[in-house]
């Protein structure tokens, strides 16, 4: 039986230049993988921020299911040549459950796990300013999924990797998608990755939108023809 | 030397303003609020005249100063592209007004002289006793805040992803780092709080590699100046702040090369 983790009702977006949404509506089952695809400008990261609470809509509503966890991975990052701390100490950033400034031994626990499942076990001491751009995305994925989220948004996570880390890093997603019953959400402009890994897409469009399975489309032409 | 009572003073006062620098050092240097620090101690600057001014301790004028000013930065410097700008304007405003405190005092220019560069041989019992309450306060501020301030401080984007009140905590962690720099100020004067706030935490964040890693180099590394430079001072009777800010400088430097080794 599935599960319904969000609820997206007649969604609506007015900036005072433009349009960017109007009564856009879906549901994201749990489990899901869902893309969210379209050229620039047409609002995906608007969509993105509105479900992460950061921006209002000027009309419809959200519905979460109750106690829903989100864990983000957004586009970009200030991490310089010279920030300081290791990667294991920029995942464990997000263990905020604790109050005492040293981690409680099922929190270590907790690190030491999602290091291993993310692969970082080896570089976990490694500065993230010297960490390669893959390794820095593996990271702030490890960082998302430390606190045990129920829904992972991605927005973008691949636009700076080559074609092997793309795939390395979705590899890794479908994991804890298909192995932790984790729900995803990625937004992305590559049609390959999306027909890849996700279920369903969510295609944004200047003034309208599309719906549907992946399976069904076989092409970016059957995508934008849609 | 430990003989007379000044230096006891000096040095338990010197302790615990080495602590507290080297614990907020790491935040401020995580935060790249140098440049704001700097400007917090130039408000201390003009508080202190107030305080002369109006016949209060240096340390109360200080203190009213560089906690109302942080309060207004943190509210106008929510955008970052602002902030340098509204920094320099506060500060801009309280120099000129501290100039004024100190012309219209009537207070001899030793006044000036120790504010500006600190007078940590000369300080009392009772302001030992201000500086350790200054630094409990402080630190148990760092204590409850701790894993949101680290978050905030490394990972501003990842924080606010989070959902934690980054406005809240940048607000908190001013009225800190205003305590830490009136604290401070007593010692190296408030020209020279950059030695203690920054330096030692910019050392540590070129050599470690977790946050309780830079905490405990940067702890050390102000302690090691303040220590150092306080008996440097008692043998030579030049101006402990001269030897606090070399040594400081020393083991910036020394991290440098150190990096570069490996």
């Amino acid at each position: 039986m599935t599960e319904t983790l969000i609820q997206v009702h007649n969604l609506a977006m007015d900036f005072p230049e433009q349009q960017l949404f109007n009564q856009l509506s879906f549901d994201v089952d749990r489990r899901e993988f869902l893309s969210i695809i379209g050229e620039n400008g047409v609002g995906k990261t608007t969509l993105i921020r509105i479900l992460l609470n950061q921006l209002k809509p000027t009309g419809g509503d959200i519905k979460f299911r109750k106690g829903t966890k989100i864990g983000y991975v957004p586009q970009f990052r200030n991490i310089d040549q010279d920030y300081p701390l290791s990667i294991r100490d920029f995942v464990a950033l997000n263990l905020q459950d604790g109050k005492a400034p040293w981690l409680t031994k099922s929190e270590r626990m907790r690190l030491d796990e999602i290091l291993e499942e993310t692969d970082l076990v080896d570089i976990q001491n490694t500065r993230m300013g010297r960490a390669s751009g893959g390794q820095k995305q593996k990271a702030y994925l490890a960082q998302a999924l430390v606190d045990q989220p129920d829904l992972l948004i991605l927005d973008e996570s691949t636009a700076s990797l080559d074609s092997v880390r793309k795939y390395e890093l979705f590899n890794l997603v479908q994991h804890f998608n298909q192995q932790h019953d984790l729900t995803v959400i990625s937004v992305t402009h590559d049609f390959d990755l999306m027909k890849q890994y996700s279920n369903r897409y969510l295609m944004l469009k200047k003034d309208h939108y599309a719906l549907g399975d992946v399976d069904d489309i076989n092409s970016e032409e059957d995508l934008l023809n849609v | 030397m430990f003989s007379f009572e000044f230096m006891q003073n000096a040095y338990i006062a010197g302790t615990f303003i080495a602590i507290i620098c080297g614990i907020m050092g790491v935040y401020v240097v995580g935060r790249n609020m140098s440049f704001l620090s700097h400007m917090l101690s130039e408000i201390g600057f003009s508080g202190a005249a107030f305080g002369i001014f109006m016949g209060w301790q240096a340390l109360t004028g200080m203190l009213l100063f560089t906690i109302v000013s942080s309060i207004l930065i943190g509210k106008m410097s929510v955008q970052a592209s602002r902030r340098e700008s509204a920094i320099s304007a506060v500060s801009s405003l309280f120099l000129g007004l501290g100039i004024l405190f100190l012309s219209i005092s009537n207070k001899n220019v030793s006044y000036a002289t120790n504010i500006l560069f600190g007078s940590v041989i000369g300080i009392g019992r009772d302001e030992v006793n201000q500086v350790l309450l200054l630094t409990i306060v402080s630190l148990v501020f760092i204590l409850f805040m701790y894993r949101p301030l680290k978050f905030d401080s490394f990972d501003h984007i990842g924080a606010s992803v989070k959902g934690i009140h980054t406005n809240f905590v940048s607000i908190l962690f001013l009225v800190v780092l205003a305590l830490s720099v009136s604290t401070a100020a007593q010692i190296v004067g408030s020209l020279l709080i950059f030695v203690l706030l920054t330096l030692p935490a910019a050392a540590a964040k070129i050599v470690a590699r977790t946050v309780s890693g830079m905490m405990l180099f940067s702890i050390g590394a102000a302690l090691i100046g303040v220590w150092l430079g306080l008996y440097l001072g008692y043998i030579t009777n030049w101006p402990v702040s001269f030897f606090i800010a070399s040594i400081e400088c020393i083991i910036y430097f020394g991290s440098m090369l150190f990096r570069q080794e490996n």
